[in-house]
């Protein structure tokens, strides 16, 4: 099932008391919008010759491919293209840009492999002129030109989905909404039509492909007739652009010999409901539905797919799962925070190992100092200690001599005073 | 903001062919109708005056509700804006109405920045919306809208002309909201003064260029009525939640002794007009106004000044994508360098120091071999005393073992000499 976005709760409202005329606001909006008018692109997928063409004239009551427009299906095409028809059409004053986009060659050729690439390739064109439209600075009211809706025709083998079936549903179930026809139902008897149905939903389920599912709207009468619809899903289609006599009637359908096929959606025990049906379903009830969803979920989907490959390309995956919702101006402002805290915390860190480093260096010159310090000291004492050995040597020295100084003295002067004597002798005669 | 022209952007143009029965998409407005019923609506009204101009009690007549909060007082240190959301319900319509009150307007001294923090609150909105919009993964779908669709500004009825500060203000505020002036408490204007004064506010508007709020023409089923309300702007308003009764009805009234101002009364003021207006038939016009043009001109201001800007029309599309990718490399290319530097600063600081260091230890090793080698001046001073010293005492030693050696000679002959005398004296 398609995801869509939740709507706004409504919690307890005030009542009024008399009158304020907000209530008016819806007609408001209707005026504006019918002002402004409506656009809708609708694609159609499909091999040739399964009546795309006469189903979109017979959707839209108009000869939308006609002699002087004719369908692609007039054209002989080698390749897939994609080809767009657009349309300007009115009715009870609203106006409606139509535009149908066609791939005539699909599936035509021998090798189908990548048939649906063009396909892709011109919704893909689409969201990004719708992107790169949104993404200007200078943004001026565009026009969307997004595929709405994509009407993809079965052919009616009776036995199931063809591999092209499945592999181009699968590719394009998340780009747009896709809703599958049975093509040609008038080949079909009923029974066979509804195990073709059981099959084909049961493939779709099995391959996990997300069809569009119409939601239920305002109206009680019409959901009742969505919900029996939608039990028929896919819906069997046989389109006409003939008109034939039929007890009486002029009716558009198929002429065969057994029996005149009426256009229109065939549901079962052969009741058959012409396309009214279909054409309230995606037009009166559900066209806004279709654009909504195309806006608010494949577009959103393509905007983050090509956003995120584009900002994220190298980050590793973990990281950048939490980035998908932030703004990049917002991611970079982060980024230039977190990068400001990075460099003060490392501006921290070698703050902290420069002083760590100084302090050792200035420690070691420290040690060094006090060692030179002390051995100096040591020398010095040393020296000291010589130097008074020496004053002590010095002065013994000293002592000594003035002692043995004196004593010599002492020596003379006995001597000279014996002389003296014996000189005072001698004058007495006592000398002989 | 999709639209339809009868040319899409290649120019090709859309052939209008007929239709041969009804389709049904005429009820397409209906499906747009029913999917806005079911979101809901949004609407956010900016309220500037003056304090106890009348703010709260209009906004309480406008929408015939008590609205929370007290009057305020005059005091307020600067302008404050304070906003409050509501829910309300209408038949079946649900509005989430916002009400922003400026609080403390007009109350200081001087009132030189008192616009700065109404647009810095209407640009953080702006902001709000830009992110959103701006992100990779969004939910714009159910987004609360707090971006100000409708500002009205409160005209002191003072009866002669526009303040200064309202001026100054309105011609802040006309490129970033839908400015709707009103005149406040007008019954205290008599009519003729009134004229004169609506008269004297337009021109005052027109000839300082303030682009109020025109109530559009464009649509033909409002033309008319619009082109004529937007004659009678400024609206000049009463305000009350009272009731009075008048005749056998309960009407919304203030009660003079002369008389009573009856609030829905189109000749005693212009209340319902504003109601009209306001509410009833432009409401969605002042939302579309906010989004495609205020909001724009912020958007496009703002990626403008960081740098974004659209490539020639010839040239390849813009993408912002890519702008992002150049901008987010150019960005971590700019804090790369800053690393960078720093790093640089630090290896240069490091240099310098060991330096610094080296220098320090250079000295010490000097001022140790210094002292070493005084200290080996100071050894040999005192090896040369030493041997001095020694010296000295060699010679003495010598001396003195002379001088012993002349004693004991000098007492040997001595003694002989003495003997002699002796001997000679026994003679």
């Amino acid at each position: 099932m398609i995801e869509r976005p939740d709507s706004a709760v409504s919690s307890v409202a005030r009542n009024l008391e008399g009158y304020v005329g907000f209530a008016n606001l819806p007609n408001q909006v209707y005026r504006k919008s019918v002002k402004r008018g409506f656009e809708f692109t609708l694609m159609v997928v499909g091999e040739s010759g399964l009546g795309k063409s006469t189903l979109i004239n017979s959707l839209f009551l108009t000869d939308l491919y006609s002699k002087d427009y004719p369908g692609p299906s007039q054209r002989i095409k080698k390749t897939v293209q994609v080809e767009q028809s657009k349309v300007l059409v009115k009715e009870g004053g609203v106006q409606l840009t139509l535009t149908i986009v066609d791939t005539p060659g699909f599936g035509d050729a021998v090798d189908n492999s990548n048939c649906w690439q063009p396909v892709i390739n011109y919704i893909d064109s689409k969201c990004e002129d719708f992107l790169n439209a949104e993404s200007r600075v200078n943004r001026r009211l565009m026009p969307d030109s997004r595929v709405h809706c994509c009407l993809y025709f079965i052919s009616p083998s009776g036995h199931g989905l063809k591999p092209l079936d499945i592999e181009f549903m699968k590719r394009l179930h998340d780009k747009v909404n896709v809703i599958p026809l049975i093509a040609k139902a008038d080949t079909l008897t009923p029974e066979e039509c509804q195990l073709f149905k059981k099959q084909i939903m049961k493939e779709i389920q099995e391959h996990s492909i997300k069809i569009y599912e119409f939601p239920d709207t305002e109206d009680d009468e019409d959901n009742k007739l969505i919900r029996k619809v939608k039990e028929r899903m896919p819906l069997a289609v046989v389109g006409s652009n003939i008109i034939v006599e039929v007890n009486g009637r002029k009716v558009r359908g198929r002429q065969y010999p057994w029996g005149v096929a009426e256009e229109g959606i065939f549901v079962e025990n052969g009741e058959h409901c012409d396309f009214t049906v279909l054409r309230n379903m995606l037009i009166r009830t559900h066209m806004q539905d279709l654009k909504d969803v195309t806006n608010n979920v494949h577009y959103e989907n393509y905007r983050s797919r090509k956003l995120a490959a584009v900002t994220c390309n190298g980050g590793d995956t973990s990281k950048t799962k939490g980035q998908l919702t932030k703004s990049p101006l917002a991611q970079m402002e982060e980024e230039r925070r977190e990068h400001v805290m990075k460099m003060k915390k490392m501006e921290a860190e070698m703050e902290q190992v420069f002083e760590m480093k100084v302090k050792e260096k200035k420690q070691k010159l420290k040690d060094s100092e006090a060692e030179l310090e002390r051995r100096h000291e040591q020398m010095k004492k040393n020296l000291d200690a010589q130097y008074r050995e020496l004053e002590e040597k010095r002065r013994q020295f000293d002592e000594e001599k003035v002692n043995w100084e004196a004593q010599q003295r002492m020596l003379e002067q006995q001597k000279l005073d014996v002389a003296k004597t014996m000189e005072k002798n001698k004058k007495k005669g006592k000398i002989f | 903001y999709s639209q339809t022209d009868a040319e899409d952007i290649n120019g090709e143009g859309a052939r209008a062919i007929p239709l041969s029965g009804h389709v049904g998409f005429d009820s397409m407005p209906d499906q747009l109708v029913n999917k806005s019923v079911n979101h809901g609506f949004c609407f956010n009204i900016l309220c500037v005056g003056e304090t106890g101009v009348g703010k709260s009690t209009l906004m309480d007549t406008l929408f015939n509700t008590k609205f929370e909060g007290e009057p305020t007082q005059h005091n307020q240190p600067g302008v404050q804006l304070k906003s409050n959301t509501y829910e309300l319900q209408e038949s079946n319509v649900r509005l989430k109405l916002t009400m922003v009150n400026t609080v403390g307007f007009g109350d200081q001294i001087n009132k030189e920045d008192s616009y700065k923090s109404i647009v810095e609150f209407i640009d953080t909105q702006f902001e709000a919306y830009l992110q959103e919009e701006l992100k990779i993964k969004r939910t714009l779908h159910s987004y609360h809208d707090t971006r100000i669709h409708a500002c009205l500004y409160f005209i002191a009825p003072t009866g002669h002309s526009l303040k200064s500060l309202d001026l100054v203000t309105m011609k802040k505020l006309d490129s970033k909201v839908n400015i709707i002036p009103i005149i406040a408490k007008s019954d205290a204007i008599s009519k003729s003064e009134l004229t004169k004064f609506k008269i004297k506010i337009t021109s005052e508007l027109v000839s300082n260029g303030v682009q109020i709020y025109q109530f559009p023409t464009d649509d033909e089923t409002v033309a008319e009525i619009n082109s004529t309300m937007n004659g009678h702007l400024p609206f000049a308003v009463v305000g009350s939640t009272e009731e009075v009764k008048i005749g056998n009805k309960m009407v919304k009234a203030r009660q003079y002794p002369w008389g009573t101002v009856q609030v829905e009364n189109e000749n005693h003021c212009d209340f319902v007009k504003l109601r009209e207006m306001l509410i009833r038939v432009n409401m969605e016009d002042l939302r579309e106004q906010t989004h495609t043009r205020h909001y724009e001109l912020y958007r496009r201001c703002k990626l403008e000044e960081m740098g974004f800007k659209d490539t020639d029309p010839d040239s390849k599309p813009f993408s912002l994508q890519e702008t992002y990718e150049a901008k987010r490399n150019e960005f971590m290319g700019e804090l790369q360098k800053k690393e960078e530097e720093m790093r640089q600063m630090f290896v240069q600081r490091v240099k310098e120091k060991e330096a610094e260091l080296k220098e320090a230890e250079k000295e010490l090793h000097e001022k140790f071999d210094r002292l070493k080698k005084l200290h080996q001046d100071e050894k040999k001073k005192l090896e040369d005393k030493k041997k001095f010293l020694d010296d000295e005492l060699n010679i003495f030693k010598q001396k003195k073992t002379a001088a012993e050696l002349l004693q004991s000679q000098a007492q040997q002959a001595g003694g002989s000499t003495t003997l002699k005398r002796d001997k000679e004296r026994k003679k």
